[in-house]
């Protein structure tokens, strides 16, 4: 059947089963790949994807439950080519290493801070508590959702939006 | 707003990493996300019981079912020689099983189908009748009189017993515990987990029907060696196979072995002619592939009067599976337990090990671990604890009074180390000095007063990390040595290939530091591939901490080749005799005349464009590099842990971890790579646990049953360091990825039973749960 859905704010349309898992359209027929499948049954929050703002694990939704609803992939946080906040304070806080829950990590921090821009650390940690990672042992994921709060902090503060820093590495 | 000014990314520089970018933007490249014209699917059926005969198998429905191209089976597989494959420890292993299943989730038949939603399908209406066998799942059950034999197929295997290997030396351990004042024993049990990294295993296995060449991506470590197996296993020339490791979503040992689902994808796309992707599931991952650990150890240490260590013995009953398949060096049918020595002066020692047959997955695989290194290193650190309570002697003292002093390097040790550097006491004064020990100390005495459990544990570990030498270690008799390749472009910038393979470690970055340092190209100018087998040069891959060790080794010897004809070059440009020239990182110039210098930039371009007579073109080069000995990391963890009596539950409140690995070549990343080991070595102690029932069902097959800790449970850590460079590693460096695995279970659990020693608890066994703590209080009358 057909299902249209708004993704990273661009109306995506594709011809699906009913029995389609969310993550796998977004994957197969909309070639979004960032969104990652580490388990299949919600256990370890690699899918996560942002519905109308709240994280959801697209492993364990319908394609067709999403139609015409709001969707935010890791492929939507860069606006303009420039990396958002979030994925600055990934950068700088060596937040990632493999790299396979860092796009769930980062759409979680999106929607904490929505809601809460200024969060402790508890309240950090308690909010990715859904996430899995092997790499880091938190730390640093706790630190670039930290350092993101603060970018955008400084930005409000400036009136604009965050200033965004290409990455490159090495610097 | 930090600062974005690039710098020049030499050794000890905390330079962001260079491999960040695609990641952050969903644009890695994943096995999964890998997508090729025409490509099918592969699901594969898997055996419900532990042990059980194969009576008969019906693809019939199966095969007529939509989209499905073809059903594999043992028998198909036999046709073409390929229904058994040899093991990285000399055995061999069903690829899709004929005469009978040996362990759950063995590997039965597979559907090749159009889509992966039909290929799974269709695997549901494969019909196997099975005889079910009484299943063994532990060494106890292997040994016991009447067990069931799980290898009958093997010729001249009449019970479940693989392996007896010894190390040291019986008779003289013998007569130092002749002598000893006091003897402390423990036996502890080392048990099964996974190292279940993000990204589960998979392949996409690409077979030309044109020229033939086998194109294979793979989640592998180890991707040169793989293509080695992969041409004596299914015969093809070498020159035809191509393994591409893309971007690793983790790997921790998980990703070493050939796993029967990467052999059945090529040989189907070989049959077929059209690209296969096989991808497992999570339970399909910690079901079959690559377990830890299964060690079941009882270790005796001999003491004088004094408290200084005589000797040590160990024996050890290894759980090996189905197939004896650790991944590791073929002399050491233990890995390289024999450390288990460990950071203590102990003049003798003697190790008996025995592998046996159970109807478990096979693996042993390193789990964040250099081969056996982990087991080795949590039994001497959990004994030691134990003989200080016993003793009556400070945990931290007793420890002291029996390191290898730093003048005793290199420190020769009972069973044949040559440890290569090391201050451990100095080690162990910073972790101390950072904890605020004695004030600590005096903390636990003062709530254990008012009815606390409370406790701090140590643990002092030595590591043996960045194989070879390769005369002594191998995969598969394949010698232990790495390689680099660099290639300078004329525009001066660099190209650096290596026979490793990053799953996060971030290769990119540092292995361009190296270059950096070396060569005096600035690291964001100096591009870093592996994994390919087409391209990169050959090498045995990344485990057992072995990539900077051996890796980096390279990679800076190769540079120096290079930055050697750059002289030359040099010289020729600035019409200056060689040795009139001085280095300094990036560029050449003439002794007492700074101003008249080149750059590496322009050295390079004359590399392609102003020669010097008869100098052969290019500013290009490769070394394999064989290491000498070992690199042996250490550290000193210390942990305090609260429990609370009523639930038996363990809160860590402070980790402080010490580490000495040597130069550090990216700090930042040295770091992460800390948390991330201590991070595993608190789910070891206290959380992670495959385990099954009596009928060889594996309890632990999700992650609702196999438990890892998120960031609510994980502790924050104290991290410190000491710098003992290796002498013999071109740059000083160790390797560091596993120490903190390696060392930190017994620090935590060492801390445990610290808090229960006042109720005369000596011993829990990992993990650590709350159930088993409440236990042994409530057994001492402590709690209800």
């Amino acid at each position: 059947m057909k299902v249209t859905m708004r993704v990273n704010g661009t109306e995506r349309a594709g011809d699906v089963e009913p029995r389609v898992l969310l993550v796998d359209f977004l994957r197969t027929n909309l070639l979004l790949t960032g969104t990652h499948v580490g388990c299949d049954t919600s256990g370890c929050g690699a899918c996560t994807v942002l519905l109308e703002g709240e994280p959801v694990k697209s492993c364990t939704m319908l394609a067709v439950q999403v139609a015409g609803r709001d969707l935010t992939t890791v492929e939507g946080l860069a606006q303009g080519g420039a990396l958002s906040a979030m994925q600055v304070g990934f950068h700088e806080e060596h937040g990632l290493q493999c790299g396979f829950c860092t796009p769930g990590m980062m759409l979680v921090g999106n929607a904490l801070l929505a809601r809460n821009p200024d969060p402790t650390e508890e309240q950090i940690r308690w909010a990715i508590s859904g996430n899995l990672c092997r790499c880091t042992g938190y730390m640093n994921i706790v630190k670039a959702i930290r350092h993101a709060a603060n970018l955008n902090q400084e930005a409000a503060k400036a009136g604009s939006h965050a200033a965004a820093v290409p990455v490159g590495g090495g610097e | 707003m930090s600062s974005t000014a690039h710098m020049h990314g030499g050794i000890g520089e905390s330079i962001k990493r260079k491999e960040d970018g695609r990641f952050l933007r969903g644009k890695g490249n994943y096995i999964d996300d890998i997508t090729l014209p025409g490509m099918l699917h592969m699901a594969i059926l898997r055996s419900p019981h532990a042990h059980a005969r194969i009576t008969s198998i019906d693809t019939a429905a199966a095969g007529a079912k939509p989209g499905v191209i073809a059903v594999v089976t043992g028998e198909l597989m036999a046709q073409h020689k390929l229904a058994w494959m040899p093991t990285l420890s000399g055995d061999t292993q069903a690829v899709l099983a004929t005469d009978k299943v040996r362990f759950q989730g063995q590997e039965v038949a597979a559907v090749i189908a159009e889509t992966k939603y039909q290929a799974e399908d269709a695997r549901d209406s494969i019909v196997v009748e099975y005889d079910i066998l009484p299943a063994v799942i532990s060494p106890e059950g292997a040994k016991a009189a009447g067990a069931p034999l799980i290898r009958d197929e093997k010729e001249g295997q009449t019970d479940n017993h693989i392996y007896h290997w010894e190390s040291g030396d019986k008779g003289t351990t013998q007569a130092a515990f002749a002598k000893a004042a006091k003897v402390i024993r423990l036996h502890t049990f080392y048990p099964r987990c996974h190292p279940a990294p993000m990204e589960t295993c998979g392949c996409v296995a690409d077979v030309n029907p044109g020229t033939g060449k086998a194109t294979i991506y793979m989640t592998s470590q180890a991707p040169h060696a793989i293509r080695t197996v992969f041409a004596l296993v299914t015969g093809l020339p070498e020159q035809n196979i191509r393994i591409v490791s893309p971007d690793l979503g983790g790997g921790f040992g998980n990703k070493v072995p050939v796993y029967p689902g990467y052999v059945v994808a090529t040989a189907a796309s070989l049959l077929i002619g059209r690209p296969v992707k096989w991808i497992e599931d999570r339970t399909e991952n910690l079901i079959s592939t690559g377990f830890a650990r299964d060690y079941h150890m009882t270790g005796d240490l001999a003491v004088d009067k004094d408290g200084k260590m005589l000797a040590l013995r160990v024996h050890l009953d290894s759980d090996n599976g189905a197939f004896f398949s650790d991944a590791q060096p073929s002399k050491f049918k233990a890995g390289l337990f024999h450390i288990v020595t460990g950071s203590y002066d102990i003049p003798t020692a003697h190790i008996t090990a025995d592998g046996y047959y159970t109807n478990k997955a096979p693996g042993g695989v390193a789990y964040r671990c250099s081969f056996r290194v982990t087991e080795a290193s949590y039994l001497i650190e959990r004994l030691v604890t134990n003989a200080a309570i016993e003793l009556g002697i400070d945990q931290a003292e007793f420890r002291m009074k029996n390191f290898i002093q730093p003048e005793q390097m290199p420190y020769h040790s009972a069973t044949g180390w040559v440890y290569d550097s090391g201050d451990y006491p100095k080690a162990m004064n910073v972790a101390l000095e950072q904890l605020g020990y004695d004030e600590m100390r005096k903390d636990v005495e003062a709530r254990r007063k008012k009815g606390e459990v409370t406790g701090i544990g140590i643990a002092s570990f030595t590591e043996v990390v960045g194989a070879g030498h390769g005369a002594d270690f191998d995969i598969i008799g394949l010698r232990m040595f790495d390689s680099a390749e660099l290639r300078v472009h004329p525009t001066g910038k660099a190209m650096l290939r290596m026979g490793t393979k990053s799953q996060g470690q971030g290769h990119e970055t540092t292995f361009a530091q190296i270059v950096a340092e070396e060569l005096g190209i600035p690291a964001s100018d100096v591009a870093v591939e592996e994994g390919d087998t087409d391209t990169a040069p050959y090498g045995l891959g990344t485990y057992a901490s072995r990539s900077t060790p051996v890796a980096g080794a390279a990679t800076a010897m190769v540079a120096r080749k290079l930055r050697d004809k750059a002289r030359k070059l040099a010289s020729h440009l600035l019409e200056a005799a060689e040795e009139d020239l001085e280095w300094e990182r990036g560029k050449f110039y003439v002794k007492g005349s700074p101003d008249r210098a080149k750059t590496i930039q322009e050295i390079a371009f004359a590399a392609y464009t102003n020669l010097p007579e008869g100098m052969e073109p290019g500013l290009e080069g490769v070394h394999y590099y064989d290491p000498p000995n070992m690199t042996y990391p250490f550290g000193t963890y210390a942990v305090m842990v609260d429990i609370d009596k009523g639930t038996g539950q363990v809160k860590v409140r402070r980790m402080v971890a010490v580490d000495d690995c040597g130069v550090r070549i990216n700090p930042m990343i040295v770091e992460g790579q800390i948390h991330g080991g201590l991070a595993e070595g608190y789910a070891i102690a206290f959380m992670q646990l495959i385990t099954f029932d009596d009928d060889g069902n594996c309890i632990g097959s999700n992650f609702i049953d196999y438990l890892l800790p998120t960031a609510w449970e994980t502790p924050k850590f104290e991290t410190g360091e000491t710098v003992s460079p290796s002498p013999h590693h071109p740059l000083g460096a160790k390797g560091v990825g596993e120490s903190p695995t390696v060392g930190s279970p017994a620090a935590y659990v060492n801390a445990v039973i610290d808090a229960l020693s006042p109720y005369g608890i000596t011993n829990i066994d990992m993990p650590v749960t709350s159930d088993k703590v409440w236990a042994a209080l409530r057994s001492k009358g402590v709690t209800e």
